[in-house]
């Protein structure tokens, strides 16, 4: 089944650079069709931007996170072929394949806009697998959604999403049983130099000083430069654990929330055989690209936190300036991407600074605890590295062999970037001679009735009653 | 463990969840719903039966895997609550 | 400049289980490996331990086969003793599964063919669909029926390569990845070996590189007649068990995913995977076990088979160096790590023992 003519921009993903990628697309003549795993625009930071909502929620939730309904919006109003709940599972030169509730199929695209964002960065400690363990984006996502909130968590890492997550918790009313925050001892003194540079963005840290202070004025306890945390409980957390002042704690708590930044989501441009870089001062894997976000294959392009983490606004630049390159690489006359290139610089000025005071330290980044898990989907330990390493495993790839580590439905996502940092922790090496996983397609599972092209079999029997 | 801001009744649809019926909110994100509805957990892992709930809420984890209407293993987290939906936990492999 | 008795060429199955045999007749190895993103055919292999219609026309090679297949069971066992991996062996049997009444025939033939020229008779039911349905109750209704073996068995190769390592080096064997042979020659009664690393000598040496044999096996004089053949495999998640026993292009593993493809292409090196195929392929798999259409593809992959012009081994060998071409790993290790030894240590593979399996046999061919 195929999803209508070839169209000039297939662009993923309905996060800011996704939505503003495909405006501009559109207003500079090209045929654009975007495809998303959500039923509603937005993307994560924007999630559920278009819903209605009630003054209390529309309170906790903010200023900011309301600036993204302009710009669903403006998306839907603007002519491109909007797939929601689809699922793209394949992208390459002739365009895309995807799933979808009524059938999916294939859409041939000259040219791809991946906009898939970020992800969190996978924060492995011993009893992260544990019921009531979640991100801090997870405990926004469910203020976004149902608009509801735990009582009695516990925050823990660094970093200014979870900071946001903690006050948008003190604005519902939500106690808060304690916050650890993992910023290294020093990381201040060593962002410093970085400062400067990211006064150019002086709003961004103007907030981002307001949260921490609001935090301190709480009453909440905070407890600073945790070096070691874990979690216990039979089947579901019961307490959190963590080392901080030299001294070990425990407090019990049914709900925690993670946070140490957040990462690209690499899986569809690697599968796409796109050059990537490790980028030592995000500690995660990042496409290369050029500066209006096209990729070592020409006909891929990036957008979005999933070139490189640099938020929301800058964000939807990135989808902007990307949409007029493609526009002129297909001959259009559109306007030029360059004219953007300092709000977008202006938007990422203080992201080094951010990067560097918020990076996690090292233990947390390649976790030592030989019981902490690595593989959520397989259950693969820290230790199963450590002795594959001792028996003379090369790389990521023969250790997913070895002990399935990566084989399982998140495709390496969780695992990934903490399974290359153990390695080259563990070998001497850098996470760039280290490597990641090969990673294909199907980069999201998808059914072998749909790869084959048959309809689904719910379809079927529905159109049978 | 998770309570909704906005105390205001929500419109509710009947589902099926575990063999029991249940109400979810109508149109709501389903793991979501499942997760304010006290269900717990989601599945058990097919390598160990260790119990999971949702971890991300965003597609990436899936770690919040049921049984939907027969099928196994779908991300209720990039779903939404139907009304007749038959939610079930996902015991191992599918 | 270091000095070893043997060196073996490439960290495959083959390799690994060559070393391994080596070590454990009390010889000193090393086997020489590349990094962790290389060609691994051995990180593309499906697993079987097949013997069923294996070679039909070359009755030396269905031997060997078969008695590497008996001896299965005792190598597992004795290899899982040693390291404590369980390489999930198990041999209920295979059916070689047909799509037409036509097909069954023409397979049921083709076996009992192989049957009369072989030393090791190898037992086969023909199986129509309603017999087929009994012992495999998920079987579709499009299946006309299947050829069924009970000497063929599965295993894990990814297990199985890692067991063979950890016993080789256990044994007193070195294991060294990351050292790509860049430079190889006879030197004196020995013989030289290049790496980025190091220069080695040894006494021996074994080139078991797979598709890199058709390099460096010239340089000693040699003959590597290998040319990559491309597959393109799907790999479900866990399932519950449905699939009791091996077929000739799906099984499930003892995890439960489901494992299955049955593609040829010439692509040269590229082992990517392509639509077209990886369509035919879920389709052929749906019609043989439909409730696979509802089940979640988590990976696909391109894996380069090592083929010789028939299919069959290549073991050439003469003055201490060796080359060793053989696509089915899994199913010769027993082989391998077993009885090739004597014949290693030897420092020739003798004329008449080997003479169905040497190379000149394709220039008879093209002459």
């Amino acid at each position: 089944m195929n999803a209508g003519t070839a169209m000039d921009l297939a662009i993923v993903g309905a996060g800011p650079a996704g939505l503003a990628a495909a405006t501009e697309a559109r207003a500079a003549g090209l045929s654009v069709a975007l495809f998303d795993e959500q039923p509603a625009p937005g993307g994560q930071i924007y999630r559920n931007v278009t819903l209605a909502r009630s003054a209390a929620q529309a309170r906790v939730l903010g200023k900011d996170y309301a600036a993204g309904r302009p710009l669903a919006e403006a998306f839907l109003a603007s002519g491109a072929a909007y797939h929601p709940s689809s699922t793209v599972w394949r992208i390459g030169a002739d365009g895309l394949s995807f799933t979808a509730p009524q059938g999916g199929g294939d859409l041939a695209a000259r040219h791809v806009l991946v906009a898939t964002g970020a992800m969190e960065r996978p924060f492995a400690v011993p009893g992260w697998t544990l019921p009531g363990v979640m991100t801090a984006g997870a405990a926004q996502i469910l203020l976004k959604t149902t608009g509801s909130v735990a009582e009695g968590a516990v925050f823990a890492g660094c970093g200014p999403l979870l900071y946001l997550v903690a006050c948008q918790y003190l604005d519902a009313g939500a106690r808060i049983a304690a916050i650890l925050d993992t910023t290294p001892g020093g990381a201040l003194a060593a962002a410093l130099p970085l400062l400067p540079r990211a006064l150019r963005q002086p709003g961004l840290l103007w907030k981002g000083a307001g949260l921490l202070a609001r935090l301190r004025r709480s009453g909440v306890p905070v407890h600073r430069h945790v070096a070691a945390l874990r979690f216990e409980g039979e089947g579901a957390l019961a307490r959190a654990c963590w080392t901080s002042g030299g001294r070990d704690h425990a407090l019990d708590c049914r709900q925690a929330f993670l946070h140490h930044g957040v990462i690209p989501n690499p899986n569809m441009t690697m599968a796409a055989r796109a050059a990537h870089r490790w980028d030592a001062a995000q500690a995660a894997f990042v496409v290369q690209h050029d500066a209006h976000g096209r990729t070592s294959q020409d006909w891929l392009w990036i957008a979005g936190d999933g070139g490189g983490i640099a938020g929301a606004r800058a964000a939807a630049l990135s989808g902007r300036i990307a949409a007029r390159a493609i526009a002129r690489a297909l001959g259009k006359a559109a306007a030029d991407p360059a004219i953007l290139l300092p709000d977008l610089a202006r938007e990422s000025a203080a992201r080094p600074f951010l990067d560097r005071l918020y990076r996690p330290a090292p233990q947390f980044l390649a976790p030592r605890d030989e019981a902490t898990i690595l593989c959520r989907c397989e259950e693969v330990t820290r230790g199963a590295l450590a002795r594959a390493v001792a028996e003379g495993c090369p790389g990521p790839n023969q250790f997913k062999a070895f002990t399935r580590a990566g084989m399982g439905p998140c495709q390496g996502r969780m695992c990934g970037t903490t399974i290359a940092q153990v390695f080259a922790d563990l070998t001497g090496q850098d996470p760039r001679e280290t490597g990641y996983f090969r990673i294909r397609m199907p980069v999201k599972p998808v059914t072998v009735g749909e790869i084959a092209g048959l309809p689904r079999t719910d379809q079927q029997s529905a159109r049978e009653q | 463990m998770f309570r909704p801001l906005d105390p205001a009744p929500q419109p509710m649809v009947s589902v099926m969840l575990d063999g029991s019926p249940a109400l979810l909110p109508a149109g709501a994100n389903l793991a979501a719903a499942l997760l304010a509805a006290g269900f717990t957990p989601f599945r058990r892992t097919p390598v160990s039966g260790a119990p999971r709930l949702p971890f991300c809420m965003m597609g990436v984890c899936f770690d919040c895997l049921a049984q939907i209407d027969g099928q196994a293993n779908r991300q209720t987290c990039l779903e939404t609550v139907r009304e007749g939906m038959v939610i079930a936990r996902q015991e191992g492999a599918a | 400049m270091a000095a070893v008795d043997h060196i073996v060429v490439g960290g495959g199955i083959v390799g690994a289980a060559i070393a391994y045999g080596l070590a454990r007749a009390g010889e000193a190895v090393t086997l020489l490996d590349e990094g962790d993103v290389a060609l691994r055919a051995a990180r593309g292999n499906f697993g079987n331990v097949w013997v069923q219609g294996k070679g039909a026309t070359a009755p030396d090679y269905a031997d060997l086969t078969r008695q590497a297949a008996a001896d299965w069971g005792d190598f597992s066992a004795a290899l899982q003793d040693e390291t404590g991996i369980d390489l999930h062996f198990r041999r209920p049997g295979a059916a070689y599964i047909c799509f037409s009444p036509e097909e069954l025939g023409k397979r049921a033939a083709t076996l009992a063919a192989s049957n009369l020229k072989a030393r090791l008779c190898s037992p086969f039911e023909v199986l129509d669909r309603a017999t087929l349905a009994e012992r495999l109750p998920a079987i579709g209704p499009d299946v006309a029926g299947a050829t069924y073996c009970p000497d063929d068995g599965t295993a894990n190769p990814l297990y199985l390569l890692r067991a063979l390592i950890k016993a080789m080096v256990a044994r007193g064997g070195r294991y060294l990845p990351r050292h790509a042979v860049t430079g190889l020659a006879r030197d004196g009664a020995g013989f030289s070996v290049e790496t980025p690393q190091s220069r080695f000598s040894c006494g021996r040496i074994v080139l078991a590189a797979g598709l890199g044999n058709a390099a460096l096996a010239p340089l000693l004089g040699l003959s590597g007649p290998v040319r990559p053949v491309r597959g393109q495999i799907l790999v479900t998640e866990k399932l519950s068990p449905f699939l009791p026993m091996g077929t000739n292009f799906i099984r499930q593993t003892v995890e439960g995913g489901c494992i299955f493809g049955e593609s040829s292409e010439e692509v040269g090196t590229d082992d990517g995977t392509t639509l077209p195929v990886l369509r035919d392929t879920a389709r052929k798999a749906v019609t043989a076990f439909p409730l696979l259409r509802d089940a979640r593809v988590v990976r696909a992959w391109g894996a380069l088979r090592i083929m010789t012009p028939d299919g069959v081994p290549v073991y050439q060998g003469r003055d201490g160096a060796f080359v060793v071409c053989v696509h089915s790993g899994v199913t010769l290790a027993p082989w391998h790590a077993g009885g090739i030894v004597e014949h290693l240590r030897r420092g020739a593979f003798d004329p008449q023992t080997f003479q169905s399996f040497q190379p000149e046999r394709f220039d008879v061919q093209a002459a």
